[in-house]
């Protein structure tokens, strides 16, 4: 029986049992149907709403004089647009850079059979559990030059010393990426740890006495072994930076004027504060695209892992 | 990965010292920001205008938390975030329950009952972790009208499931992969119904991913804003929102003692659960989603 | 002050009373209504607290809905949240060119039986009565009216710099030098986009006047909004980054304010509701704080006005509820104190105004004769101008200017011409 698959396994049995098996057969898509429904309805009706919208002008509230793909149009022209998307790669490719190499670094240091390792590890992973709403108040003060670190190095007696990302329009969005470092960083170490405790100690052992270094091992040898924690860490970082939303907002408020903008926040001040739910409708397709290109090669490989598995 | 580092030497010793250098840097670094809240959070407002951020209070006082509490002001209620504590609990308990058990029978169905199309079902379902929250919004708020459930904590709780389950959905899928199917095969030629599978074979089993399910449900329904702010009245607000009214009030001087009091509260729930259970988190997830 | 107090209380004994004996009449009568406003801090929260007091003794029931922040950014996404799902509070904070909006939606319900009755017509100030209009029917009521143009300063500040409180840029600008010198930072300011263009906009109207003001960022002129005027006006209002200190990002417009009173600032520009700031620290106008028009804007008044807007409803009940709300607002109790608390003057010029500051009282008298001379014109950084999104492509580039190190006059003057534009 293991061995016929799984479709003509269950036609079978339902030829044979009738009234109690088919209901049998049929119970897991039953089960199945209501959240099927949700799916459909609240997220790609709400996608397809959505995209209806991003064709209308619609200006306060929903209206359906459509206009075509003007919305887009306008999207391509406006500056503040390119200077969110542009921010949302920069600030997405160290996020995710960064928290790797913390998150992996951190994680094979706390691997070398440290005292009080427990304790090190939940400070490293708290900041998981603690939304911006909560810290954006404490990261205004640290990253402010007058109030936070800039202030405290400079009453240590460094007076030359400037820490002022925060309202420097260039280095703004590095702010973000320090506060979103802390936040997962320590997330992605966790992964790694528990990566590294999987890797059968053997491989390493042989390694060793091989006479490889103990740098050389780690590159060589276990990074290679978590290719599969990389790769789901890069898609958890990767969709986090895509909705990051309430970072910007407690942090920089998208600031100084709007050199810290993302997508997320451009959308949501177009279409709830601007009265432009045309044009942030479409915004928000754009950013429906760039989740699309992450998740495509996701989900392929999510599904050609459950056939070997 | 025994005698990595060999002890005793002075080299190794050395080598010992800066890993510790290191990760303490590292600790510390993680730990400034709750560090300056708490520290903040119990001294008087005289003591934060003079004194730096990390100078520890001279007089340690607990009013800012009494008064974050039951006292702070937002409007016209001096009532502080006390009450929409729980409201936020009324919210997440069944919120985290639903979405659990939903995800938990999703998982089970879609690996050990497959049929045809039922990775297409997954892949269909994945979408929704995926999905920008603010592009629901207005839709949602039309839908929570229709069902007459605008402005109510059942509102809140239905939104929060329907995009929970599929983050629910994906964790117990990736779980129940690795567990083996022989069992719920003999099982099934014993006669056992589906229920009864799950119940006598999967759910024994599924604990890590339990735990799993219900801390990320947990604290991303605790720490929601987004939805807290948009579908809820003046009575229903989750403790997030009542927080933000808090700290965007202004009040002549600004009290950041009380301010950081109120964070620590609305931050404390989601803290504990890390604290107490994150070694089970991150072990159960290690277990489903990271599976090669 | 006085007055306020006892009335509204009797006026509620009587009302438990009638309440109590013809109980089925009055409970037909007692209507509840949702108000979603964002006057949160203290000296607000205080004065809108009048309102409910003096709903609650009609016999009306307030549920209190704040949501802070943002200069109510957030209020109305909760308001577009709770319109789309049909269930709209049934008053809510909006105002200027916004309430036109609702308005053509068919969302707000009129007013014109009260507004009929208490004479609304001779008692508003015809240009405050058009804002609350929308299609010749009164939609909403206005509470106060705020003057944007107002710089606020700390005397001994200006005494330790040895300067003068300046009447026009230039004076600022020399003052400024002075002040610096002396060790204090000459403006308070917080880097939010709103707060950059208020300044903006007080800066323009010193440069160019309130005609150009007027045609520029009311009517959206093209020639005006890239013509030199404005790029004189944007270089000006650049040049004021060298008065502002480096922790201004992101800062609220109150923290700002608490440098100019804790003596770490010299002023601050900003509308009057920063006076509830000072008046919460227990200052006094003229001796602890000054107050003076902008410098270069003695001739000119940028009013913002907070009104309420009625949503329709069905209930009779709540429609009656909705009616007397509208008729206490404009009552002289609660103009009175709730202006007291906030800053503005009331928006109807003839309550008695001796228990006014002396800041008020000349912003009444500023408002009145301005309104003569044609010195009053609506303030587009507080959304009294122009539509959302047309306010919003403004902000983009004034902020954007303001920031960035790059970006010459000319280049954010040619920007606004197209943004207007677009925005359209």
């Amino acid at each position: 029986m293991s061995t016929v698959s799984s479709s003509t396994r269950t036609s079978r049995v339902a030829v044979g049992r009738p009234a109690r098996a088919r209901l049998q057969a049929w119970l897991p898509r039953l089960v199945l149907s209501p959240s099927i429904a949700i799916s459909l309805f609240f997220v790609y009706g709400f996608m397809l709403w959505t995209f209806i919208l991003s064709l209308t002008n619609s200006r306060m509230l929903p209206s359906y004089d459509f206009v075509g793909f003007a919305q887009y149009g306008r999207l391509m022209v406006n500056e503040r647009w390119w200077v969110a998307s542009t921010n949302l790669v920069v600030f997405g490719a160290l996020f995710v850079g960064i928290c790797l190499v913390v998150g992996a670094l951190l994680a094979i240091l706390l691997d070398q059979r440290i005292r009080q390792e427990g304790a090190l590890r939940t400070l490293y992973l708290y900041p998981m559990a603690l939304s911006f709403i909560v810290t954006g108040v404490v990261w205004k003060w640290l990253l402010n030059p007058s109030l936070g670190i800039q202030a405290m190095v400079r009453s240590w007696g460094f007076e030359s010393f400037t820490f002022d990302w925060l309202i420097n329009p260039d280095m703004a969005v590095y702010t973000l990426v320090i506060a979103a470092v802390w936040q997962a960083s320590g997330f992605v170490m966790a992964l790694f740890l528990a990566g590294l405790r999987g890797i059968d100690d053997s491989i390493i052992k042989a390694a060793q006495l091989d006479g490889a270094s103990l740098p050389r091992i780690y590159l060589r040898v276990v990074i290679p072994c978590l290719r599969p924690v990389v790769f789901s860490a890069v898609m958890i970082l990767a969709h986090i930076a895509i909705k990051s939303f309430d970072l910007v907002v407690a942090l920089t408020g998208g600031g100084p004027g709007y050199a810290s903008d993302l997508p997320a926040t451009f959308m949501y001040a177009h279409a709830f504060t601007r009265a432009q739910i045309g044009l942030g409708s479409a915004s928000a397709m754009l950013m429906l695209g760039g989740v699309l290109a992450i998740l495509i090669p996701y989900l392929y490989s999510e599904l050609r892992s459950r056939k070997h598995g | 990965m025994d005698n990595v580092i060999r002890r005793r030497t002075p080299a190794a010793r050395l080598g010992r010292l800066t890993l510790y250098a290191v990760l303490i840097l590292a600790a510390l670094f993680y730990l400034l920001p709750l560090a300056v809240m708490l520290i903040t959070s119990v001294k008087p407002l005289s003591e934060i205008s003079a004194g730096t951020l990390l100078a520890l209070p001279q007089a340690p006082t607990l009013e800012p938390w009494a008064k974050a509490w039951g006292e702070a002001c937002t409007g016209m209620r001096c009532e502080g975030v006390g009450g929409y504590f729980f409201n936020s609990i009324a919210i997440v308990v069944p919120a985290v329950l639903i979405s659990t058990v939903i995800g938990a029978l999703n998982g089970y169905a879609l690996t050990k009952w497959r049929f045809k199309g039922s990775e297409l079902v997954f892949a269909l379902m994945l979408f929704g972790c995926f999905i920008p929250f603010q592009v629901v919004l207005l839709p949602m708020a039309q839908t929570l009208g229709w069902l007459g459930l605008s402005s109510s904590r059942a509102g809140l709780i239905l939104v929060h499931v329907v995009f929970g389950i599929a983050f629910t959905t994906l964790f117990f899928r990736n779980f129940y992969v690795a567990v083996p199917t022989e069992l719920v095969s003999a099982a099934k030629l014993d006669g056992a119904g589906f229920f009864r599978i799950f119940w006598r074979i999967l759910l024994p089993v599924s604990a890590p991913i339990i735990v799993v399910s219900v801390i990320w449900q947990f604290t991303q329904i605790w720490n929601d804003f987004l939805f807290g702010v948009a579908f809820s009245a003046h009575d229903t607000q989750p403790v997030t929102v009542a927080l933000n009214n808090l700290v965007n009030t202004s009040t002549g001087v600004r009290e950041y003692n009380v301010d950081m009091a109120a964070a620590m509260i609305a931050a404390l729930p989601t803290l504990v659960v890390y604290v107490l259970a994150g070694k089970y988190f991150v072990r159960g997830l290690t277990a489903g989603s990271v599976k090669g | 002050m006085h007055a306020l107090k006892h009335p509204p209380l009797l006026r509620r004994t009587l009302l438990g009373l009638a309440v109590a004996t013809a109980l089925g009449a009055a409970q037909a009568q007692a209507g509840e209504v949702e108000v979603l406003h964002w006057w949160t801090s203290g000296g607000e929260a205080r004065a809108a607290n009048v309102l409910k007091e003096l709903m609650e003794g009609e016999g009306h029931d307030w549920q209190d809905f704040a949501v802070a922040g943002g200069g109510g950014e957030t209020a109305m996404t909760v308001l577009k949240s709770r319109a789309m799902s049909g269930n709209p509070p049934s008053a809510a904070q909006i105002k200027g060119p916004e309430i036109q909006e609702w308005g053509e939606l068919g969302l707000l319900g009129d007013l014109d039986d009260v507004a009929e009755a208490e004479g609304w017509n001779e008692l508003l100030p015809e240009i405050v009565a058009d804002v609350m209009k929308h299609d010749g029917q009164y939609v909403a009521v206005p509470v106060n009216v705020h003057r944007v143009n107002w710089l606020w300063a700390n005397p001994e500040v200006l005494d330790a710099a040895g300067v003068a409180l300046p009447t026009t840029l230039d004076e600022l600008f020399a003052a400024g030098e002075a002040i610096r010198e002396a060790g204090y930072v000459p403006l308070a300011h917080g880097g939010q986009p709103w707060q950059d263009a208020t300044v903006f906009e007080t800066v323009l109207l010193a440069t160019a006047g309130a005609d150009f003001y007027r045609r520029a960022l009311v009517e959206l002129d093209p020639e005006a909004l890239g013509g030199e005027e404005m790029i004189e006006a944007l270089a000006t209002f650049k040049r004021m980054r060298e008065l502002m200190d480096d922790g201004m990002s992101g800062r609220d417009w109150n923290i700002a304010t608490s440098m100019v009173i804790g003596g770490d600032a010299a002023m601050q520009i900003m509308g009057d509701w920063a006076k509830g700031e000072f008046t919460a620290a227990g200052l006094t106008a003229g001796e602890d704080y000054l107050c003076a028009p902008a410098p270069g804007t003695a001739e000119a008044f940028t009013f913002n006005i907070d009104s309420l807007a009625m949503f329709r409803v069905t209930e009779e009940a709540e429609r009656e509820a909705q009616q007397t709300l509208a008729r206490l607002v404009l009552e002289p109790t609660f103009q009175e104190a709730f202006n007291l608390a906030k800053g503005s003057i009331p928006a109807r010029p003839d309550i008695d105004m001796s228990e006014f500051d002396q800041c008020a009282q000349r912003s009444l008298e500023d408002f009145q004769h301005t309104a003569e001379t044609g010195g009053l014109v609506p303030s587009m950084a507080h959304g009294m101008a122009v539509r959302a999104d047309v306010q919003g492509a403004i902000f983009d580039i004034v902020t954007n200017f303001f920031n960035a190190s790059d970006m010459t006059p000319e280049d954010a003057a040619k920007r606004m011409t197209s943004a207007a534009q677009v925005a359209m």
